[in-house]
């Protein structure tokens, strides 16, 4: 029987991770992350969890670490946050590059300087690049889910592709919720053990993490973007799957709110998104056809699924917590391009928010989509909420 | 011990016929690599004691047991000459390559 308790959002996602019977953990600490690490830690200890508990002395040794035993065949299991994801950065690659399923949990903080340990997205958006799938959840029920799920999207035959799974810092990792927490049973029986023949195995040998020169390199990095696009639809399939046996369903990449009819859309990661429909649902009352599209996975990036909710809106709007500091954020970047690639030519606007855990009020969010109705040109990107007058 | 015979290399013309996952299987060479190798090892079996320190030294291990004593694959042998030197009987003699 599932059962039901009042936990934070690391605490599920520890939850998660001991369900999907992970074999080894190799994590270090960092705030807001280190809750995850010392629930396993306990886990290990008490015998709850038959799982080796390795300590080491970086998050680069803890990706390395996970990339040896995943080589090996087995489920690995890591987490991180800010400058500890920075830190692992040059394992990101190796890992996404060599195929190995990870699942990593990243706790969303800023990066310094200024030093910060509240949260925003310019960790793990910085991070887009490294061929990672990249999810991002709404609540402590979807950590929880999203660990075990997760582990499916990795392994499956045609991704083949670690996943990290984000959760925002203190809003999510810190707070305690209500969290339905499935049965053993019913997670093995839809998450078996891991079984790959991609492993390291004396009596079949296999090359791993090989070299390849410029003549076949590129159709190589193909692969791997062709894998990862896989994962779109995979995601929603394994969403279906989920659903059947705990009856919860995230829908696919991206989730609308009140799109149907909507002339003006807000799109947002995070846990952010119900704020945002708040926001909807007040300007509902006043006439206002506003809606909200929440973006679930950055990596890959469901360029389609939000082309085909913002067919008929009049402009959108990107919530972004985080800057690419000369340009704008990194979320806007990727919006605006999808639309582009399908000829849909509305105006849209970057609000920069939430930038070193500052709170985002519902007041915020709907002035953004005053300013998006006023059409209000002067500056595409501006920042919100500032404490300060900006005459600078 | 696995010692992969040289196979033919096969142009790869899809993207279907590239490994799909994260490894291909090992074991495979494609061209030999001795090139660079100016003396050669050359081995007297009726020296030879199979002390084995030859096959324990050699850091190419491109020395193999083989019967009572061994065989050189000169297919990937580099030319280093450990092996003459921990050789106390000279059952092994480097010699200009011809």
């Amino acid at each position: 029987m599932s059962q039901v308790r009042f936990i934070s959002g690391d605490e599920a996602f520890a939850l998660g991770v001991s369900l999907a019977r992970v074999q080894v953990i190799s994590a270090y600490p960092i705030t807001p992350q280190t809750i995850v690490v010392e629930r396993l830690a306990d886990m290990v200890e008490e015998g709850e969890l038959d799982s080796k508990f390795v300590h080491v002395e970086s998050e680069h040794s803890a990706m390395m670490t996970a990339m040896g035993v995943s080589a090996m065949g087995a489920r690995a299991f890591t987490a991180t946050s800010s400058q500890g994801l920075l830190y692992m950065a040059e394992c990101l690659g190796y890992v996404s590059g060599g195929r190995f399923p990870i699942v990593m949990m990243n706790a969303n903080r800023a990066t310094a300087l200024p030093w910060s340990i509240y949260g925003d997205h310019r960790d793990s958006l910085s991070q887009l690049d490294c061929g990672w799938i990249q999810i991002y959840v709404e609540d402590a029920q979807e950590a929880l889910d999203m660990a075990i799920q997760g582990y499916a999207l990795a392994e499956s035959e045609n991704i083949r592709l670690p996943v990290m799974v984000n959760l925002d810092g203190f809003v999510l990792t810190h707070t305690y919720e209500k969290v339905n927490i499935p049965d053993r049973e019913t997670i093995d029986a839809f998450l078996p053990k891991r079984n790959t023949w991609d492993k390291l195995d004396l009596d079949n040998p296999v090359s791993m993490a090989f070299t390849v020169g410029p003549e076949l390199n590129e159709e190589f990095n193909l692969l791997h973007h062709k894998a990862s696009i896989n994962a779109l639809g995979e995601l929603a399939r394994i969403d279906k799957e989920y659903a059947k046996i705990t009856g919860r369903s995230y829908g696919n990449a991206v989730k609308g709110y009140r799109t149907e009819d909507a002339e003006y859309v807000l799109i947002s990661l995070g846990s952010i998104s119900g704020l945002v429909r708040d926001a909807v649902d007040r300007l509902r009352k006043e006439g206002i056809k506003a809606g909200a599209i929440k973006i679930r996975m950055m990596r890959p990036f469901p360029k389609d699924e939000i082309a085909a909710l913002t067919k008929n809106v009049l402009a959108i709007g990107v919530i972004d917590k985080d800057i690419s500091f000369g340009y704008e954020g990194t979320v806007y970047t990727n919006v605006n391009s999808a639309l582009l690639q399908k000829k849909i030519y509305i105006p849209s606007y970057n609000f920069i928010g939430g930038i070193g855990g500052r709170d985002v009020s519902v007041d915020n969010i709907e002035s953004c989509f005053k300013e998006m109705i006023n059409a209000d040109t002067k500056e595409t990107v501006r920042f919100m909420g500032l404490e300060v007058i900006d005459d600078c | 011990m696995i010692r992969p015979s040289i196979t033919e290399k096969n142009k790869i013309e899809k993207l279907s016929r590239l490994p799909q996952g994260g490894s291909c299987k090992a074991g495979v060479l494609i061209e030999k690599n001795a090139g660079w190798r100016n003396k050669c090892p050359v081995y007297n079996p009726d020296k030879c004691t199979g002390c084995y320190q030859c096959y324990m030294y050699c850091p190419d291990g491109v020395i193999s047991k083989e019967g009572k004593g061994i065989s050189i694959d000169y297919d990937f042998c580099k030319g280093c000459g450990i092996c003459e030197k921990i050789c106390k009987l000279q059952a092994i003699v480097m010699e200009g390559e011809t």
